[in-house]
């Protein structure tokens, strides 16, 4: 049974016709989809790992403090007592919320045993305050892990399964022991568990690591003159996620990973552009036979997207497909994160960039001189 | 019925311009095959690609005229845009090439129904009064049982045939014919230059056939000579046909 009424006569029957060529071009299509949506799984759930404790942290911007040259660092934050106060007391905030991060290590029980790196948060319970968002009591809220005595601890569901324990058991971080008040969602800082402390535990704990105890990063709500304030801190305060240029293995591991991740874009693009060009030469001759016969430029540039589009929105479908499977299969072993962001918007962007590149073929549909198929010799 | 009115073509050669057609006036009329032949170089292709409409000339006029309802209608297709001509072919020129130039990956009867698409999906809508015609003429030409079949399934007389046939499916009012037997031995020539004489008597198309080769000029109604662009001779013959 013919399709009669559908505006890709030709370009269905060709896709029947050569599908032999088609099906290689909708496999590589398949492939790279399934490469770029990996990539982009990989990349959100390695960001997840790094960043999602910071993400989570309350306030409208974080305020971190700015160096005399270069730019603020997580790692290097120290907001001393006179900055701290400074935004409290400036007009239009709302709420400061001290934070402390420092990396450390931590065991199970009361004894030694084997260490496990823990990401420190030091501040107040959500008691106190509210999430970004008034979200406090959302699982893997960093403020919802804050315990509310100095002697005890808030585990994040990583930190809980490195250290084998669970509530009411003891923890041990640097020499001192806390007990497990709660254990949350999921929250990660660098890679590593967050274990959640009180602002004084998490001083004590920071300078038996060495550090001076001050609070690293503000968290801070309402709506002053941000940019002023920062200045005359010595801070700077940015949005949560333009925060995150402040975390050096976010930077350098999202960014190489979104670069291959655009390269495979191009690469994209440049594969389907190169086989509809090669296909649409070769049936340069047909183009001019139908131009003759009457078919109008439009109708043959309609044709020809048409056919591209097919053979894109297939070849991405089970390019996204197999992302999907992959996905919830690796899930559990690497860091995967499975969201539209990381499936649909890929496959959209590899559809638009395929036709881009399929358009370049166009010009061979355009120029196509009628004339030609008299005499021609086909 | 289409009229050629002192149409002149060149085209660039160097720093000059070659003249390919040189003030020809001729007519193809209704219900006849008007043979154009010469020799190698003299032009015919070129002033079939003028008639088709595939090349605009320097002067002179191309007029297609056609029962249209009750009206008659005349067009000057030399005076049409690039998209004006596109038009005219879809509806009231049909080509048949030297070669067949069929679409590969077509059936010979989806050879014919492309036609009902080549305007877009409006012109599509009119696909079923093409099917039937395509069926149709799929029989007329002899090839009801081929009509399944791809190009390179059938022989060269077949595939020239399904060329004729769908040359024909839109009913056009001129139908131009080049060199149809030029790939084809004598014996199938002479078939195919018979059944577009017998298409064109039983339609009533204006039927334009350039050709080199007279051995079949018994199927032509009249004929026009040309040499170095220029009509040497235009005899018909009173009953319409050219003795052999």
């Amino acid at each position: 049974m013919t399709r009669e009424g559908t505006i890709v006569f030709v370009a269905w029957r060709d896709l029947r016709f050569a599908r032999g060529r088609f099906v290689l071009i909708g496999s590589v299509v398949a492939l790279i989809t399934l490469l770029v949506g990996f990539l982009a799984g990989l990349t959100g759930g390695l960001a997840a790992q790094n960043v999602s404790a910071v993400l989570d942290l309350p306030g409208d911007r974080l305020v971190l403090q700015q160096p005399s040259d270069g730019q603020p660092s997580f790692g290097e934050s120290t907001i001393g007592q006179e900055a701290r106060v400074g935004w409290q007391t400036a007009a239009g905030v709302d709420e400061v919320v001290p934070v402390g991060i420092v990396q450390g290590r931590a065991t199970s029980g009361h004894d030694d045993g084997s260490a496990v790196g823990v990401a420190l948060f030091g501040l107040a319970s959500a008691g106190g305050h509210g999430g970004r968002g008034g979200s406090a009591d959302a699982r893997g809220s960093v403020a919802s892990l804050a315990p509310t005595r100095d002697d005890e601890v808030g585990l994040s569901a990583g930190a809980a399964a490195d250290l084998g324990v669970d509530v009411g058991d003891p923890v041990t971080i640097t020499g001192t022991t806390y007990r497990v008040a709660s254990v949350g969602g999921d929250a990660w800082y660098s890679h590593t568990p967050v274990l959640a402390m009180t602002p004084d535990a998490w001083s004590a704990a920071d300078r038996r690591l060495g550090g001076d105890g001050d609070p690293t990063v503000l968290a801070v709500s309402g709506s002053p003159d941000w940019d002023a304030v920062a200045t005359a801190t010595h801070t700077s305060a940015s949005s949560h996620l333009g925060s995150l240029t402040a975390l050096e293995t976010f930077r350098s591991e999202v960014g190489s990973l979104a670069l291959m991740i655009a390269m495979l874009f191009g690469v994209s693009a440049l594969v389907v552009g190169a086989f509809f060009t090669v296909w649409t030469m070769q049936r340069a001759g047909d183009v001019a036979v139908l131009k003759a016969l009457g078919a109008s430029t439009r109708s043959l540039v309609r044709d020809a997207l048409g056919q591209a589009l097919v053979v894109l929105v297939v070849g991405i479908g089970v390019g996204t497909a197999a992302v999907v499977g992959l996905g919830a299969l690796a899930g559990g072993a690497l860091p995967f994160l499975l969201s539209p962001l990381t499936t649909l918007v890929p496959a959209i962007a590899m559809a638009a960039l395929g036709l881009a590149g399929a358009a370049v073929a166009l010009r061979t549909v355009t120029a196509a001189d009628p004339l030609t198929a008299l005499g021609s010799n086909r | 019925m289409i009229t050629l009115d002192d149409v002149t073509l060149t085209f660039p050669d160097g720093d000059r311009r070659v003249t390919a057609v040189d003030h020809v006036s001729l007519t193809a009329r209704t219900g006849e095959v008007t043979g154009i032949t010469g020799p190698s170089g003299s032009g015919k292709s070129s002033i079939l690609a003028v008639a088709a409409t595939l090349i605009q000339p320097d002067s002179g006029r191309v007029v297609i005229t056609g029962a249209r309802g009750d009206a008659v209608d005349a067009v000057d297709a030399a005076a049409l845009s690039r998209d004006e001509a596109t038009a005219l072919r879809r509806e009231r020129v049909g080509i048949v090439f030297q070669q067949s130039n069929l679409l590969p990956s077509l059936t010979a009867r989806e050879q014919l129904l492309v036609m009902a698409h080549l305007g877009g999906p409006r012109a599509g809508r009119r696909s079923a009064a093409v099917r039937d015609r395509a069926d149709d003429l799929i029989d007329a030409v002899g090839l009801s049982g081929h009509a399944n079949k791809r190009p390179a399934q059938l022989s060269g007389g077949q595939r020239q045939r399904i060329a004729i046939a769908r040359a024909l499916v839109h009913e056009p009012e001129v139908l131009l014919v080049d060199e149809p037997t030029s790939a084809l031995d004598q014996e199938r020539g002479a078939a195919i230059m018979s059944l577009i004489a017998q298409l064109t008597h039983e339609r009533g198309t204006a039927t334009m056939l350039v050709t080199h080769d007279l051995v079949h000029r018994g199927a032509l109604d009249s004929l026009v000579t040309v040499v170095d662009g220029r009509v040497v001779s235009d005899t018909a013959t009173g009953d319409g046909r050219i003795a052999a």
